[in-house]
Parts: structure tokens; C-alpha cells; sequence
């Protein structure tokens, strides 16, 4: 199935007996294929939000369209099987087998048999499980993490064109939650779901969101933005409080090496004749030149002493530390060079061959240089 | 009336002392002893009141079984039942029993079927409390995501909740059998039979009193060890462990 488009118009819900709304008039676009991340602090009506578009929570007022068609036309049950749910408790069923509880959906709409079993395999596949290996295994029997995994192909299960996931890796343990992130990232730009994504953790939510809408308390829309953006123009004072302090190195996260402009070294190879590098540094950003090897590797910066006589001799002044890669991101990147307690390292491409050299100087541009990116950014989407 | 179901009561009573006591150690039996001997003769005439005894225990939990399944499901759609419906089946639960049998023999007459009355209405708290707790306890995010994935309110009942309830809800079985084996031994005063008969037709007989009661004592343990087998066999969820 593909991807759906989801639209909330004016989406409202007021409890009954409140005089506050939970969700106050929610109006968000978000286009087939992508991740949109609902977050705030808690009490912000994220969850509500989210589980209006189910119908796990009836709406009051406004509406909420899947592929245009309105969600209040729809019988609960049948809409909810279409759509992916997974939640942070996971909600395995604890007495039926891996099997079983991810042939859940499939069996309510009655699937044959051998198709069941044949995309039971499929999914658990899918997520990194040994089918074989679990397949018969009861919820108990897992650790955390693999849960996570079997309750994320359990909501694929059908091949939704829609999913939602309330802090699906909220109750995992950092170093876990990363590689799930990761998987899951990897997953989508297989499956190209279009997914609502709720968690109360920024990073996460920059990370995983194609778009983010943060939501204040009264379930109010602050912002809606690429997290690009909301990291340069928060719309106010809120969005900037919930952003963080530190959201200039939040930036970093989101490029990478080989978006920015790098810097230029002269590059030499061993018995390279002196006058042409000297020639070279003079149009370079970095006087000093990088020895490389025939395939154009990275080999480590060259020594006055090297360039005293005709030809260039192999006389390091220091190794090339630290090497970073294209498509490392940029947070990557300036961690290196400060751990190597380095202003800049040479840049490598997928095979080795250098590509420049990032300097904490050129990162330093990029951030200041990147306003103008969001707004094309902008200008392309709403365009 | 009442005169007549007092005299009902007590007829059994009347016939303690017409008991045959042939065959065995004669000696023994006259001391009133625990005799192997005059067991081993005797042993036939324990069959049809065990018989009975099942009878009685089996279809009292199976229809007590069956009411408190239904109130249980309505009162887990409608929740404010529970309330009441604990406070009726507790009232029930203390009658003493033998006022409920002289309450009923008007209604009833002298026979099984005012014991097994009796009987269900003791049986329906115990059950009914544990069928309630085992679907209370049922994890709601389990619930939560059965929901949120398409079952209807009678799929996540019948595929979900009740499955996991399945633990207490045997507990509550074992429990109500075992009480009910204990409790039928007074069903012979409504004129029901079984072991408690045969019981109190000797009562100052020590092998008498030994087998009978012996009886009902292994009744009520192997239909115990029945259950936790049956319970085994259908949950075999919950001694999966971490490997």
C-alpha cells in the first residue's frame, strides 16, 4: 500500500467536564512518506493528538482527512486496522507467540494461512529478528529491545499506508534507543510510510521528524516546521525555551561535511616537484600542504623540511588525524577535531581519496551561513 | 409446614443407629475402631454415595461457573454491577447452609436439586470475584494496543482479555471445587446423598467416619490437581521465561 496524506483541520477534543480543550483547533499537513514528529512537554496533548487520527479518541470539533477522506465517516475498528500503532508499552499480547501476536491484524482481516506465515517471516525479517528463531517464542522471552522490534513489525503487519507511534522507543536504554532510531530511519527510507511520530524528546524528535509540530500546554500549535528551521527560527520564546539553549549545536546534527564549503589544502605526492606545490598553496585556503598517497589517500601534513629541495620528500610534520568522511555529520565531525585537539582534518570520500579539509573555521561559516537554508527549504515546499 | 420440613431435616438423622455393621474383625468393629478388615468388606457400599458426591460437586460448579461467567461479562461492561453483584453473592456466601436447604425444601423439595441450589449460591462470589480480578488485571496496554489495532470490544474479550484472565479464573475454580466437596458433605441433610451420608449415618464409627470422610478429602484433592492441569495445558504462556 502506499503512502497516505494526512490532514488535521482545526482538530479539536474537549474532555467532557473540562473547560480547557486537551487539543485546541491542531491544523497540520503531513505529506505521504513523511515523518511527523508531535512533541512538547507533557500534558501538551501530543498522545490525545495523535490518537485522534485513529479514532482511539474521538474528535469535537474540526476534522481529521486521510487521503482526503474524513476519519468521523469511518467505522473505528475497520479504520484502526489500516493504520500501524505501535506504543511505548508495546502492548504485546503476553499469551500468544511472537507468530501470533504479529499475525494480529492479518487474522482480523482473514488472511489465509500460508500468507500469514509468509509475511510473519517477512516482517520479523524486516526488523532484525531470526525468524526461526523467535517466531514460536512468547513476549516473555524477549529482551526490551526485540519487544520494540516485534511490536513495530506488528504494526506493519498489513502494510499500512499510514502509521502512528507514541514514544515508541521511549522506554529503551540510550545506547539501544540510538540503534533503533537508526534501523527505524533505515526502515522508512525502505517503506516510506507516512508516520506520526510522538515522543517529549527533542532530539528525537530532530532526528526522526521530516517535520515537527511542538505543541504547548491547552494542545495548542507553537510551530510546524522542518527541524531545520525550528532550530534557526523558532516562531517564540517557547519554541526556543523547548529547543534548548544549546540548539546552534543541535544544528550540527542535522548537516553534513559534504554540505558545507570546504576548505582547500595543497595536496602532494612524494617526489612531486617543490615549485608546483608551492605554486598551488599560494590559491589555497591552508598553507600548508597534505601528503597523499597514489590512490590520493591521506597520508599526514608535510614539513617545511620536505619541500627544501627539487622534488617533495615524505617529511610529516604530523599524521592526517583526525580523517572525517563526507557523510559524517557535522556534530560527528567537530567532536573529532576536538578530541584530536585539531583546527582541521582532511576530508575523505567513499574511498579514501581526500575531498578537502573541514576546518572548525568553515564549520563556524556553515552555521552562520545556513539561515538562507530553510527558507529555500520553505519556499520549495509551500511552493 | 415448617413442621413438616423440620421433620424432613431430621429423618435422616433417625437412621444412625439402623446401620449394618456386618462382616470385618468383629471385635473391632464393636469398639467402634479403625478396622482394615471390615473397610475392605465394606468398601462397595462408598460407591454410590462418592458417585453422588461427584455428581453434586460437578454440576453445582458448572452452573455456579456458568452465572457468575455471565455477570462477570456484564458487570465488565457495565461496571458499576460489581458492586452490587458482590455485596448479593456475599450475602449468599454467608447464609449458613443448612438454613438455606430448610428455606428451600418448600420451594424445591427434598432431593439434589435443592443442593445443588444451595451449593451454586455459594460457589457464584468465589468465582465471580475471580473471573472480575482476572479481567481487572489484564494489562491495559495490552488492551491499549489490541484496541488501537482494529478489534472490536467482543474480539478484545474473547481473544485478549479473557485468555489472560485465564489464570484467576482457574484459581477461582480450584478454589470453589474444593469448598463445594467440603460443603456437599451436608447436602444429604436436603436429602441429596453423597458422602456426607454416609458419614453421619455412623458417625461413632471410626472406619466409617475414616472412609467417607477420607473420600471426600481425595475427592477434593485430585479435582484440584484436575484443574491446575487443565490450567496448565491452556496457559502455557505463563511459564514462558526468559531463555
Amino acid at each position: 500500500m502506499d503512502a497516505a496524506t494526512l490532514v488535521l483541520d482545526e482538530a479539536t477534543k474537549v474532555y467532557p467536564g473540562q473547560d480547557e480543550p486537551a487539543v485546541d483547533r491542531l491544523s497540520l499537513e503531513v505529506g505521504a512518506g513523511e515523518i511527523c514528529v508531535l512533541v512538547g512537554p507533557s500534558g501538551c496533548g501530543k498522545t490525545t493528538a495523535m490518537r485522534m487520527v485513529n479514532r482511539m479518541i474521538d474528535i469535537t470539533s474540526g476534522d481529521i482527512l486521510i487521503d482526503g477522506a474524513s476519519v468521523r465517516d469511518r467505522d473505528p475498528a475497520e479504520l484502526r486496522r489500516q493504520i500501524g500503532y505501535a506504543i511505548q508499552q508495546i502492548g504485546l499480547f503476553p499469551h500468544l507467540t511472537i507468530a501470533e501476536n504479529v499475525a494480529t491484524v492479518p487474522k482480523l482481516l482473514r488472511w489465509d494461512r500460508d500468507r500469514i506465515r509468509a509475511r510473519v517471516d517477512e516482517l520479523l525479517a524486516l526488523v532484525q529478528l531470526d525468524p526461526d528463531e523467535t517466531r514460536d517464542r512468547y513476549p516473555a522471552q524477549l529482551s526490551g529491545g526485540q519487544r520494540q522490534r516485534v511490536g513495530v513489525a506488528r504494526a506493519l503487519a498489513v502494510d499500512p499506508p499510514l502509521m502512528l507511534m507514541d514514544e515508541p522507543f521511549g522506554a529503551i536504554d540510550p545506547i539501544n534507543r540510538e540503534k533503533l532510531q537508526n534501523e527505524f530511519l533505515r526502515l522508512q527510507r525502505e517503506i516510506r510510510k507516512t508516520i506520526v511520530f510522538v515522543t517529549h524528546d527533542i532530539d528525537e524528535a530532530i532526528k526522526m521528524g521530516d517535520r515537527i509540530a511542538i505543541l504547548r500546554k491547552g494542545g495548542r500549535l507553537a510551530q510546524y516546521a522542518p527541524p531545520a528551521e525550528l532550530l534557526m527560527e523558532p516562531a517564540d520564546r517557547f519554541v526556543e525555551d523547548f529547543v534548548g539553549a544549546d540548539r546552534a549545536l543541535k544544528r550540527l546534527a542535522l548537516q553534513r561535511v559534504r554540505d558545507i564549503d570546504l576548505w582547500r589544502a595543497p595536496l602532494a605526492r612524494a617526489g612531486d616537484p617543490v615549485a608546483s606545490v608551492r605554486a598551488q598553496t599560494a590559491a589555497c585556503d591552508l598553507p600548508y600542504p597534505l601528503l597523499v598517497d597514489e590512490a590520493g589517500r591521506p597520508l599526514g601534513w608535510l614539513s617545511e623540511a620536505a619541500l627544501a629541495g627539487e622534488t617533495v620528500t615524505a617529511d610529516l610534520v604530523s599524521d592526517p588525524q583526525p580523517i572525517v568522511e563526507l557523510d559524517d555529520v557535522l556534530r560527528d565531525a567537530l567532536s573529532d577535531l576536538l578530541q584530536h585537539e585539531s583546527q582541521y582534518g582532511p576530508v575523505v570520500d567513499a574511498r579514501g581519496a581526500v575531498a578537502g579539509v573541514l576546518s572548525i573555521e568553515a564549520i563556524g561559516h556553515a552555521l552562520r551561513d545556513s539561515d538562507a537554508v530553510p527558507r529555500a527549504a520553505d519556499a520549495a515546499v509551500e511552493g | 409446614m415448617v413442621a413438616s420440613a423440620v421433620a424432613a431435616l431430621t429423618a435422616p438423622l433417625a437412621q444412625v443407629q439402623l446401620r449394618d455393621r456386618s462382616g470385618g474383625d468383629a471385635g473391632c468393629v464393636a469398639d467402634d475402631g479403625l478396622c482394615p478388615g471390615w473397610i475392605a468388606d465394606n468398601f462397595d457400599r462408598y460407591v454410590d454415595p462418592l458417585v453422588q458426591h461427584v455428581y453434586l460437586v460437578l454440576a453445582s460448579v458448572a452452573i455456579g461457573f456458568a452465572i457468575s461467567f455471565a455477570l462477570a461479562l456484564v458487570a465488565h461492561r457495565h461496571r458499576w454491577m460489581i458492586a452490587p453483584i458482590v455485596q448479593v453473592t456475599g450475602i449468599l456466601y454467608t447464609l449458613p447452609s443448612i438454613a438455606v436447604f430448610f428455606l428451600l425444601l418448600p420451594l424445591t423439595g427434598r432431593g439434589s436439586l435443592t443442593a445443588i441450589v444451595a451449593l451454586v449460591a455459594y460457589s457464584l462470589l468465589i468465582i465471580f470475584r475471580n473471573i472480575t480480578t482476572g479481567l481487572d488485571n489484564v494489562p491495559e496496554e495490552a488492551r491499549d494496543a489490541g484496541r488501537g489495532m482494529g478489534l472490536t470490544d467482543r474480539q478484545l474479550l474473547w481473544r485478549v482479555e479473557l485468555p489472560l484472565a485465564l489464570p484467576e479464573i482457574m484459581a477461582g475454580l480450584r478454589i470453589a471445587t474444593t469448598t463445594t466437596v467440603g460443603l456437599a458433605t451436608l447436602a444429604f441433610f436436603a436429602g441429596a446423598g453423597g458422602l456426607g451420608g454416609q458419614i453421619f449415618a455412623d458417625i461413632n464409627f471410626k472406619s466409617n467416619v475414616v472412609v467417607a470422610g477420607g473420600l471426600a478429602v481425595l475427592l477434593a484433592a485430585v479435582l484440584d490437581a484436575a484443574i491446575l492441569l487443565a490450567q496448565r495445558a491452556i496457559t502455557p504462556w505463563t511459564r514462558a521465561r526468559a531463555a
